[in-house]
């Protein structure tokens, strides 16, 4: 099968810091594939690549059969490659209803006013934010916020989705409906990358992960042949027996 | 359908007022009173479009109404064109340079921004200042035979007064249509969080460049309007800062990013400076009331009026836009 996403050699520099080294992988359809690393690893600034934010010094990427290196962010929007921000960005003083409005209006399908208003409430109510849809954005806490940055990448009716850290910040239950949310739209056929840092999490969700250390892709695999990759252990999560300890959170 | 919006009618009918009221008896210093309102209601609607909608702060924004002023004069006296057509033909003008300009200067954000739209207006001004077809410094006279295609000094004043009229109604006319469009949506996008707009597919560069040249359109045909009104036009008058302020000013007063909220900032500015300018007392001080009362805004009803009259009256959202 072709990969929705395929990257290759991408290297970014800033001034003197390599941000991101040569890394390469590829990201089938429908697949859910997990980045890790620790912090500073470079996994932001390889969204930010992927997405057009920043222009990559070396590489290509290729998004549904299209090389898309050098594209603007609001280009790659329409063709399918919708993400959510690790800082969330809410437009405060919009409805939620707008929001989740202009992430429709702008997508993929390039709706107009009144189908986008349909669709975006669409999604406001498959990620639970259904009832609050006319109250403004900044009256949201920080778990409401992420859901909406997810509810507004899905409006976009996404090929590809990139989520970065959609967990951090919440609290157990509201991290048990956003696993639930993202293995609900991946049923819907919609590919995920995602950044995370919690290893139950991103185990559990994972087809495959491709881990980051220092800008260089340190290993990639099943997330079982990643925790034991001996090299993972050292580099990224240090200490020898969190190895059992995430064994047991898989089981 | 925005004909079909209540507010849509309550422009239009107040602009057939307006058109209508200083008929009767014949009353020019009525006419004259309503069209300095009229123009400020202009003059706040589209800077609206840049401040209130896309979140722009344009202290320039009197270039655009200077510019069109100059460019429509230069056509109705020196080449002999019909006011009408000289006066879109200076909107187009206008609003082209706006378009050219805005992809250059609207790279820049926040204060920066601000910053380049004040060196807009002092560039436009000195280069008017020394343009030898445009009269330099001491600038462009009406003669009075330019008033004869339309029937005389006399009959030119209505006619001018009801264009200047008709533009106001156009001005809160397109306000209204780009904030219930996909074009609106996104300037709002771009005004409450740019980065996020970008990512969201909207394509900032284009536009902040189109509303930035939009705002342009009606202040300049305004501007052509009003300085053949007054038959004759120089740089300091046409590039006068202090209404570029005042402008802003309007906006906060009235509540930015409402439709209504311009307006009336615009039209209850332009009528209390007026009584203050011609207050005996009062009239050196204007300008520092204009501060006082922008202070007292910004502290007390940031929302501004409409902000106010939103809280009051929480269903006045659905009718006053």
């Amino acid at each position: 099968m072709n990969p929705i996403l395929d990257v290759r050699g991408v290297t970014k520099r800033f001034g003197g810091i390599l941000a991101v080294a040569d890394v390469s992988f590829s990201i089938a359809e429908g697949e859910i594939l997990g980045l890790i690393g620790p912090n500073g690893a470079g996994k932001t600034t390889l969204f930010n690549l992927v997405n057009g934010v920043h222009k990559m010094d070396n590489g290509d990427i290729i998004f549904a059969g299209e090389n898309i290196s050098g594209r603007s962010p609001c280009k790659l929007v329409h063709l399918g490659l919708a993400r959510t921000h690790q800082i969330v960005k809410p437009l405060n003083e919009l409805t939620l209803l707008d929001n989740a409005t202009v992430g429709a209006c702008f997508g993929r399908q390039y709706l107009s006013m009144r189908a986008a208003r349909s669709v975006a409430m669409e999604v406001l109510q498959r990620v639970g934010l259904g009832d609050r849809a006319q109250l403004p954005a900044r009256s949201l806490t920080i778990a409401g916020k992420k859901r909406l940055e997810v509810a507004r990448a899905l409006a976009a009716s996404p090929k590809l989705l990139l989520l970065d850290e959609v967990l951090a910040g919440l609290n157990p239950t509201e991290i048990a409906e956003m696993i639930r949310l993202v293995s609900q739209i991946r049923e819907g056929g919609v590919s995920i990358l995602m950044i995370e840092h919690l290893m139950q999490a991103i185990m559990s969700l994972s087809d495959r992960i491709v881990v980051l250390n220092l800008g260089r892709k340190l290993a990639e695999g099943r997330p079982e042949e990643v925790v034991h990759n001996p090299s993972v252990i050292e580099a990224y999560l240090g200490e020898p027996d969190i190895v059992d300890k995430l064994a047991r959170t898989r089981e | 359908m925005i004909l079909r919006r209540p507010f849509f009618c309550i422009i239009v009918g107040t602009a057939i007022l307006l058109a209508l009221t200083p008929l009767r008896g014949n009353n020019v210093s009525l006419r004259e009173d309503l069209i300095l309102i009229a123009v400020a209601i202009i003059l706040a609607s589209n800077l609206n479009l840049m401040i209130g909608y896309t979140g722009y702060v344009n202290f320039g924004h009197i270039v655009f109404y200077g510019l069109g002023g100059y460019v429509g004069l230069y056509l109705a006296t020196v080449r002999g064109w019909s006011l009408v057509l000289a006066a879109l033909t200076a909107g187009l003008t206008v609003s082209l340079c706006a378009f050219l300009l805005g992809l250059a200067i609207l790279r820049l954000r926040g204060a920066y921004f601000a910053l380049a739209t004040i060196g807009v207006l002092q560039a436009v001004q000195a280069f008017v200042s020394n343009f030898d077809p445009w009269g330099r410094s001491t600038g462009m006279y009406l003669s009075f035979d330019a008033y004869r295609p339309l029937g005389g000094p006399m009959r030119a004043l209505w006619i001018t007064y009801y264009l200047i009229i008709a533009v106001m109604a156009l001005s809160m006319i397109l306000s209204l249509a780009i904030k219930n469009s996909k074009f609106g949506l996104g300037l709002f996008a771009i005004r409450e969080d740019e980065d996020a707009a970008i990512v969201l597919g909207v394509n900032v560069t284009v536009y902040k460049a189109v509303i930035y040249s939009l705002s342009a359109f009606l202040p300049a045909v305004a501007g052509a309007l009003m300085f053949y009104k007054n038959g004759m036009i120089d740089p300091s008058i046409a590039f006068e800062y202090m209404l570029s302020l005042e402008g802003i000013v309007m906006l906060m007063l009235g509540g930015q990013g409402s439709v209504m909220g311009a307006a009336l900032g615009g039209g209850l500015y332009e009528k209390l400076r007026a009584s203050l300018l011609t207050s005996p007392t009062l009239s050196n001080f204007h300008l520092v009331i204009a501060g006082a009362l922008l202070l007292l805004v910004v502290l007390l009803a940031p929302g501004g009026l409409i902000g106010w009259l939103y809280r009051l009256l929480p269903r006045a959202r659905k009718v006053i836009e």
